[in-house]
């Protein structure tokens, strides 16, 4: 872009470039890592409940998504990225969408899916339609099923001596247990089912606010802490990393739908609080459709993207298949992404260039 | 800022437009600088341009060799939207010929060899006596054939013919005439000490334009990061009844015409339309001084305030030049650049385009040169759109910078226009808040210049 020109009476050299002159100092660069630093806490509460699991498992997923975006670039004779920090955060969010006793291998193969396949196939940053963390969970979820669902509880609710103390393995079998969702889910499948005599109730899991919100519950690394993605999405929010149009219509419309849902059958349905703190809905709304990359660009689209998630993820727990619907509901509304921008086409202000 | 409670009803405030942006301001390099006046010094050549102007440029009416003197008109237009140019020097007309101009294209100028004996400097801050109450005797036509033979063009940047804007349309009347002090440029501050120390005739040049426009209410709008000049001007506007004062949010781009008429009256100029489709007419307050003194004592426009800032000049200031002198000499003036100097720049840094040579002359739409040092001016390189959406969120239009920009990248002209390319203002929130550094708005740029090309065809 900038070519210097002489000035031959002074010898001087004078840059020349288009306006403006003056950039906001804020780079992509340190948008990514305010988004990994927003990510601490609930990494840091990952490390605390699952101790060891937890550290192999994001360690794994940071060191292969590097490697793999490294690696692609070199094939691709293309500069090196790997220190933009969005590779980071892939794994980062993938890892913590993990269950805690996967393999590590597994970890790895879901990284490479999510680097590779997801991101630089379609060109690298900013060019991927789907969200990659998401991608390579959806690709564990396919290969790996029965593993993905296994949900051990963190250790500091096994009262094992062994794993207390941290440093040592637990040579017992781990304590796996259903997530709150999955409690959740059965009163909805038992009610379907005629010829159950004994329903369940979502009683048991009513019950569970506080653990869920402080992260005393089973299920992935990161979904079990409401709170600590709460702070840190609080924190992205302060530092306009994002905006809040997202989280804002996502944790409203799953709110919305949830109470609507419990008021009109509070024995099948459990307390909306259940559902807003439960599962990874706080990591999605503030951390996983956030993603600029793959939601839409007008304010208008992104309100009606996270409506959208919002929604989708409302009916997976209430009506589908799955206790828990954030990986499907974010990836079919990235889908839906280029579509929005399309229908969300903003009118300038004075109107439209009209055709002459 | 205190407010005297007579004059609340003088004055409204927070004015502002949705969407811009907030860059540093970096005013403090020369807002405290009091105009001083420069002269070339005889002998050096002042290069003057067909072309200062949007519009038909003029043709010379002086021939080489001809003596000149300062005021004489040595070019003029038949057209309809054209401005005449002035000498701004008693000297020879050494040689009329294509001259590098701010544009980057040589342009047809009247080059002159400055004379050893110069009339006496002009007066600029108080109008001559008994002016004032002249104004209301004036005809409307009569104020806008002195604006034309003046050569008074829009001195914020544009510079389009002042009297074009003026001139009554059956079916569009104008209820408003709008003083633009905003100055929303980053840098620049020719327009504050213009309203610091000469306020009179501004306020004069707005009673003109609205009676030449016919025009009932007066609104002078300037940025709350002035509150010196708003207490000076509220003091000139007190007696007037049919004048007020708006005080504006410090944001860019505030000054722009259509965010402006938005933030003060909340009408939208439609696209591609003037202002004088929402019945108002938007008036710099420097051009408003030019107009005072075409009309007090037929001056035209020959010279004007230039404010020299940035960290790349060792003198920064506010200079009185006359339209015509060149920047080589005006830098020298102000004690030359300095070591690190890197960038010089046709304006402020928002909207500015940078020159790679010293080689061309002050123009009458010339409000500011701003050489920045290296220290100044940014390199970070261009990384890819993560589609963050702040230039979208920034524009003053609602565009969608980053799609236009990459159809435009793709050639896809279609698509550009789809989004409204065409209504881009060339402001440069786009490129400015951009975290990836990718040049937004040149893409903008030389897609409208595609599009202009292609309609040509």
């Amino acid at each position: 872009m900038a070519k210097t020109e002489q000035n031959d009476k002074e010898q001087k050299i004078l840059l020349v470039s288009s306006s403006p002159h003056l950039i906001e100092p804020a780079s992509s660069k340190r948008i990514m890592y305010e988004v990994v630093f927003g990510m601490l806490p609930a990494v840091g509460a990952a490390l605390y409940y699952f101790r060891t699991g937890a550290g192999l498992i994001l360690a794994a997923c940071v060191c292969s998504a590097l490697l793999a975006e490294w690696l692609c670039n070199v094939v691709r004779k293309k500069e090196q990225t790997i220190t933009d920090g969005s590779a980071l955060i892939t794994a980062l969010i993938l890892g913590l969408s993990l269950p805690p006793e996967l393999p590590v291998w597994m970890a790895v193969i879901g990284t490479v899916a999510a680097i590779v396949v997801a991101k630089m196939l379609f060109g690298g940053l900013g060019s991927n339609i789907f969200n990659p963390a998401m991608v390579g969970r959806a690709f564990l979820m396919g290969c790996f099923g029965l593993w993905m669902t296994t949900w051990t509880a963190p250790v500091t609710m096994q009262n094992n001596p062994a794993v207390e103390n941290g440093a040592v393995k637990n040579e017992v079998a781990a304590v796996t247990g259903p997530t709150p969702l999955a409690l959740a889910k059965q009163p909805i499948k038992d009610a379907a089912n005629a010829d159950k005599l004994k329903k369940a109730t979502p009683n048991q899991v009513n019950q569970m606010f506080k653990p869920m919100f402080f992260g005393q519950t089973s299920g992935s690394l990161g979904e079990t802490s409401a709170v600590f993605w709460l702070i840190g999405g609080v924190f992205l929010l302060l530092r306009k990393t994002i905006t809040y149009h997202i989280p804002l219509a996502v944790l409203a419309t799953a709110g919305i739908i949830a109470t609507i849902a419990w008021w009109a059958n509070p024995e099948v349905y459990a307390h909306p609080l259940v559902h807003l703190f439960g599962g990874g809905l706080m990591m999605c709304a503030f951390f996983i459709a956030t993603d600029p990359v793959t939601c839409p660009l007008t304010k208008l689209g992104r309100i009606i993207f996270g409506v959208g998630v919002g929604a989708m993820i409302m009916m997976i727990r209430l009506v589908g298949g799955y206790p828990e619907g954030v990986m499907y509901a974010v990836l079919l509304m990235n889908a839906m992404t280029p579509l929005l921008d399309r229908w969300t086409r903003t009118k300038p202000l004075g109107g439209h260039v009209s055709a002459k | 800022m205190v407010i005297a409670a007579e004059d609340s009803k003088k004055v409204a405030g927070r004015f502002s437009f949705s969407r811009g942006v907030h860059p540093a301001e970096h005013k403090e390099i020369a807002e405290n600088m009091p105009v001083r006046r420069v002269q070339p010094a005889s002998g050096a050549t002042v290069v003057v341009p067909m072309s200062q102007h949007l519009g038909a440029p003029c043709k010379p009416t002086v021939e080489a060799k001809q003596e000149v003197k300062s005021q004489q008109e040595i070019g003029s237009s038949d057209a309809f939207v054209s401005a005449p140019v002035h000498s701004p020097v008693n000297g020879t007309v050494k040689e009329i010929s294509p001259q590098p101009h701010p544009s980057g294209r040589k342009v047809l100028s009247v080059v002159i060899k400055v004379g050893d004996e110069q009339s006496a400097d002009n007066e600029w801050q108080e109008l001559p006596e008994g002016f004032a109450e002249k104004i209301d005797k004036l005809e409307p036509e009569e104020i806008i054939r002195t604006i034309r033979k003046a050569g008074i063009v829009g001195m914020g940047g544009a510079a389009f013919p002042t009297a074009v804007k003026l001139v009554r349309n059956e079916n569009k009347p104008v209820d408003t005439v709008i003083l633009n002090g905003c100055e929303c440029e980053p840098y620049l501050t020719s327009d504050y000490r213009l309203m610091l120390e000469a306020p009179k005739p501004i306020v004069a040049g707005l009673q003109l334009a609205m009676r030449a426009a016919g025009a009932r209410q007066g609104i002078i709008a300037i940025e709350d990061n002035k509150p010196d000049a708003i207490s000076t001007i509220l003091m000139e506007i007190r007696q007037l009844d049919n004048i007020q004062l708006a005080i504006c949010k410090t944001k860019y781009p505030q000054g722009g015409e259509r965010q402006l008429i938005n933030a003060v009256l909340g009408r939208v100029v439609p696209t591609g339309g003037l202002p004088l489709d929402v019945g108002v007419v938007v008036v710099n307050v420097s051009t408003a001084s030019a107009i005072s003194w075409a009309c007090a004592e037929e001056r035209p426009l020959t010279e004007r305030i230039v404010t020299l800032t940035g960290r790349g000049i060792t003198e920064p200031g506010n200079y009185l030049v006359p339209v015509g002198m060149m920047l080589a000499e005006l830098i020298e003036q102000a004690g030359g650049l300095t070591e690190d100097a890197e960038k010089v720049l046709l304006g402020g840094p928002m909207m500015g385009p940078s020159t790679g040579h010293l080689n061309v002359p002050i123009m009458k739409g010339t409000s500011g040169i701003t050489v920045m040092s290296r220290a100044e001016v940014c390199r970070e390189p261009e990384t890819a759109c993560i589609r963050c959406s702040r230039c979208v969120d920034h524009c003053p239009l609602k565009l969608v910078p980053t799609k236009i920009a990459h159809a435009v990248k793709a050639g896809d002209l279609e698509t550009a226009q789809r989004y409204d390319l065409m209504a881009c203002i060339e402001c440069g929130c786009c490129g400015y808040i951009c975290p990836s550094q990718i040049p937004l708005l040149q893409y903008m740029r030389s897609g409208k210049a595609a599009v202009q090309a292609a309609k040509r065809k």
